[in-house]
């Protein structure tokens, strides 16, 4: 890859790398919270604070439409779907008080970190080649894609949500009289 | 490689979706109950989709295929967490518990 200059810190360049900084320090730290956190509600924003940052990051790999999506569906629907189970299934504040069991604590950090280590060692050293781009990817070509020769998939994943919904609203339903 | 103009490398997001990875395994192994099983679950998601988004931009030459790639696999997420959610709901009417460490009876 060719190296790009450093840019001026006071310039449009410059803002963008620092606004990226930034936002990798918030999306790590929605991260770690909703990793570690002890309640699951905080669990629950550290996640919404990671999802927007994502969805931040989708905005600087040039895709404006998949980062609305990010914050439509995972911000917006998932972890909304999320806080009612929260409210409807853990009454009791969920603290790390049971005897914890092998993988919890310091076996479970070493797998994360190896498997860390591991996937960024192979970004870091592997050499990747750039093909040439035929088309831009703007919103107008998702959508023409999307209509022709995705057309089946985008029926199917439909059809999967619709299924979803209805298996969701049945196994919840089942046992209550 | 200047800190200011990391964004413009591939790498950079790829060690970033590895990171938030990691980060949903450490939740997945370390969490006792399923909700929150749940949300590092889709700590993971979102790290396998910045991957996705990142080859898309960087090596792919028709950008569009990464994105509706990645739009499938949050539709996927969507109908996962819909159906995790209502098992989870459902557990804890019949059980009156979300720990995993509790639910125990089909342990052999």
């Amino acid at each position: 890859m060719t190296p790009v200059p450093s840019p001026e810190l006071f310039s449009a360049d410059g803002m963008a790398g620092l606004i990226f900084l930034i936002m990798i320090g918030v999306t790590l730290a929605g991260g770690f919270i909703a990793a570690t956190a002890e309640r699951l509600v905080r669990a629950l924003s550290g996640i919404v604070i990671c999802f927007t940052g994502v969805a931040g990051f989708y905005y600087f790999l040039n895709s404006p439409f998949m980062a609305m999506m990010q914050i439509l569906i995972y911000v917006g629907a998932i972890c909304v779907t999320i806080s009612f189970a929260i409210m409807l299934a853990a009454p009791e504040q969920q603290l790390k008080s049971s005897p914890s069991n092998l993988l919890s604590g310091p076996v479970g950090f070493m797998i994360a970190a190896l498997i860390f280590g591991g996937m960024s060692a192979l970004a870091l050293t592997t050499e990747w080649q750039a093909s040439p781009k035929t088309a831009s990817g703007s919103g107008r070509e998702i959508g023409i894609h999307l209509l022709t020769t995705y057309s089946m998939i985008f029926e199917l994943i439909s059809i999967v949500l619709l299924i979803a919904i209805i298996g969701a609203i049945v196994i919840a339903r089942g046992g209550r009289n | 490689m200047a800190l200011l103009s990391i964004h413009n490398y591939l790498t950079t997001y790829l060690v970033f979706g590895a990171m938030l990875f990691s980060l949903g395994i450490y939740g997945l192994v370390t969490r006792k109950t399923l909700i929150g099983m749940l949300i590092a679950a889709e700590l993971m998601l979102a790290g396998v989709s910045i991957n996705f988004m990142a080859f898309n931009r960087f090596l792919a030459p028709d950008p569009s295929i990464g994105q509706i790639f990645t739009l499938f696999i949050m539709a996927i997420a969507a109908a996962e967490a819909a159906i995790g959610l209502s098992i989870v709901v459902a557990v804890y009417r019949h059980y009156k518990t979300v720990d995993a460490e509790e639910l125990v009876n089909l342990k052999g």
